[in-house]
């Protein structure tokens, strides 16, 4: 469980992270998501103490990361930027993060395995590629057995088996109750995974919503119709929570609240003929793009705006 | 029994999870533990000892073979077995100081330091136990490295006027305290990493108040230089180890005092960077 309060956090003039309220309850996958530049890290970052917000709160299962008697039990993290030095094995790497919290050798062996950095272990971990050094960052964020894991931009450099071993990771952890915070600019590796979603957009909480609703803001499930007779369709189709729309003159209408096969239906019983049939999805992508292009626009440069107009 | 299980069932948050914890010797453990994972750390360890050791043997050997051609500096001509074995705690101070800069400063530029605060959030351990850990590690290879230095020096040189033994009042005070002295170098090493962050700024900054400062203050109006100079870091150390001292220079005691000050404040001031700063 993660709870930030107003959380915020200025670097001189500029403002990182602007006020966020959010919870990430446990048991589930909770994506985290914004444009590059969102204030993603810098939130993690608070997170887990790392940088100090300039106001507000941000608490791990009840109590600030750094008040914990044993840190790396509450949360595992995987930080954006590297964090190993070059010219230690794998395996002293997590040896050394070990013994501060009197973690069981046998435990860095588990979690190396785990990692599939088996056959790596002992080199170097500067020789690591991307995806390999992103393995052993989360064999660190694992090896406290942690309630909490959070991940930045996790599947950076993974090969595709390495993206699907995240998948059923962050998963199975969800599974057994842990809270699983994932960050990613990419809305379509977070629909896969994620369950609920927090979208931010230059450091402001931008929406705390499942992906389901996510998608029904966005304007939701449509089935375009072409029909010979469109005004006949309309009052066919007419009822509470079924919203027809459609230029006037044309064959085509989009309707939302009735599936493709009522409204195929519904047309045969009245004999309508049916040109078309489509029943259009809204992609998670388009939801997200809508609501951090609002969102930039919103915050953006006004006098560019400006100058952009003033031709017109 | 069944009260017993009652009690477990009730306490779902934490199924048999094990208990870990961070303390002051696990952190101590870890920091050890990372000192002897790097490569660097024996490379400069061994250069440190080799530096004190041959640049003790070589100055020994030239004052013996000096001594008969009667063109010796005045200066030289006065040294004594524990100066001449001592020769290459200049060299050593710096290989051991510089190690210790990596050591913090290393941490910040590989990125390491995120993973180490997240393992310790509460920061000054960390630093404690790097200080400690290292300081440590040189006081006692400085130490052998001096021993070693005057063992041999002293047999190259003996049969001269700078001739010593182990048992000549001053001799185990001054090589304890150059293993002493280069201990706390280690330590100021360290400070100063944390400190600026920075591995070429931590090095500029102990190059410069070991061996640029006193040549600085040579610049200074005599009488200003008298009473700032025993007190310069360099100073203060050298007082710490050498054998004669004057009316110009501390006394071994007040010299390791001074020298224990400004080790403080270094750390005082890599303490304050470290809670204050974000990582």
């Amino acid at each position: 469980m993660i709870e930030a309060q107003q959380l915020t956090k200025r670097y001189g003039e500029k403002t990182a992270v602007d006020g966020l309220d959010f919870v990430v309850k446990p048991g589930t996958v909770t994506g985290f998501l914004g444009p590059n530049g969102a204030g993603k890290s810098t939130t993690m970052r608070l997170i887990i103490g790392l940088d100090a917000p300039t106001s507000g709160t941000v608490t791990v299962n009840g109590r600030r990361y750094s008040r914990h008697r044993a840190p790396l039990q509450e949360v595992g993290a995987l930080l954006e930027a590297r964090s190993i030095h070059p010219g230690r094995s794998a395996h002293n790497h997590l040896k050394a993060l070990a013994l501060t919290h009197g973690i069981p050798l046998r435990r860095v062996d588990e979690v190396i395995e785990q990692a599939g950095l088996s056959g790596v272990a002992k080199k170097r971990a500067g020789a690591f590629s991307l995806g390999m050094g992103q393995r052993l960052g989360i064999a660190a964020a694992l090896l406290g057995d942690p309630q909490t894991v959070m991940l930045d931009e996790p599947v950076n450099g993974l090969d595709p088996e390495g993206v699907r071993w995240i998948r059923t990771l962050l998963q199975a952890l969800a599974a057994e109750g842990r809270t699983v915070f994932v960050s990613s600019h990419l809305m379509s590796e977070m629909a896969l995974v994620a369950d609920h979603l927090i979208v931010v957009g230059r450091g402001r909480l931008l929406a705390d919503t499942t992906v389901g609703d996510l998608v029904r803001a966005a304007g939701g499930d449509t089935v375009k119709v072409a029909t010979q007779d469109p005004a006949r369709l309309r009052d066919v189709l007419a009822g509470p929570g079924v919203d027809v729309t459609g230029r006037i003159g044309s064959e085509e209408l989009q309707v939302t609240g009735l599936t493709a096969r009522e409204i195929g239906l519904k047309a045969a019983e009245h004999g309508i003929a049916l040109f078309e049939l489509t029943a259009r999805t809204v992609s998670l992508e388009d939801a997200f793009m809508d609501l951090t292009r609002d969102a930039v626009e919103y915050h953006g440069s006004a006098t560019a705006l400006e100058t952009l107009g003033s031709p017109a | 029994m069944s009260t017993l299980t009652a009690t477990t069932d009730t306490s779902r948050a934490a199924p048999a999870r094990p208990a870990y914890r961070v303390t002051g010797p696990r952190v101590l453990r870890s920091e050890w533990a990372k000192l002897w994972s790097l490569r660097s750390t024996w490379i400069t360890l061994g250069l440190g000892l080799l530096f004190l050791v041959a640049f003790g043997l070589i100055a020994s050997a030239r004052f013996k073979s000096g001594i008969g051609s009667g063109r010796m500096d005045r200066d030289f001509a006065r040294s004594t077995a524990v100066s001449l074995s001592l020769f290459g705690t200049n060299f050593a101070q710096l290989a051991l100081g510089v190690l210790g800069v990596l050591i913090t400063a290393g941490e910040y530029s590989t990125g390491m330091i995120r993973s180490t605060l997240a393992a310790v959030p509460r920061r000054l351990p960390v630093l404690w136990s790097k200080a400690l850990v290292y300081g440590l590690v040189v006081l006692v290879v400085g130490t052998l490295g001096a021993f070693t230095a005057f063992l041999f020096g002293s047999r190259i040189v003996a049969g001269t006027s700078a001739a010593l033994t182990f048992s000549h009042p001053g001799v185990l005070r001054s090589l304890f305290g150059a293993g002493l002295y280069l201990a706390l170098v280690a330590v100021i090493g360290t400070a100063l990493g944390a400190l600026l962050r920075s591995v070429a700024g931590g090095i500029s900054v102990l190059v410069a108040a070991l061996m640029l400062v006193p040549g600085l203050v040579s610049l200074l109006p005599s009488s200003w230089q008298d009473d700032i100079s025993p007190y310069l870091p360099s100073n203060a150390g050298q007082a710490v180890f050498s054998l004669t001292h004057d009316a110009t220079t501390l006394s071994p005691a007040a010299g390791l005092l001074v020298f224990l000050g400004w080790t403080v404040l270094a750390l005082a001031g890599a303490a304050y960077r470290l809670v204050r700063s974000d990582v």
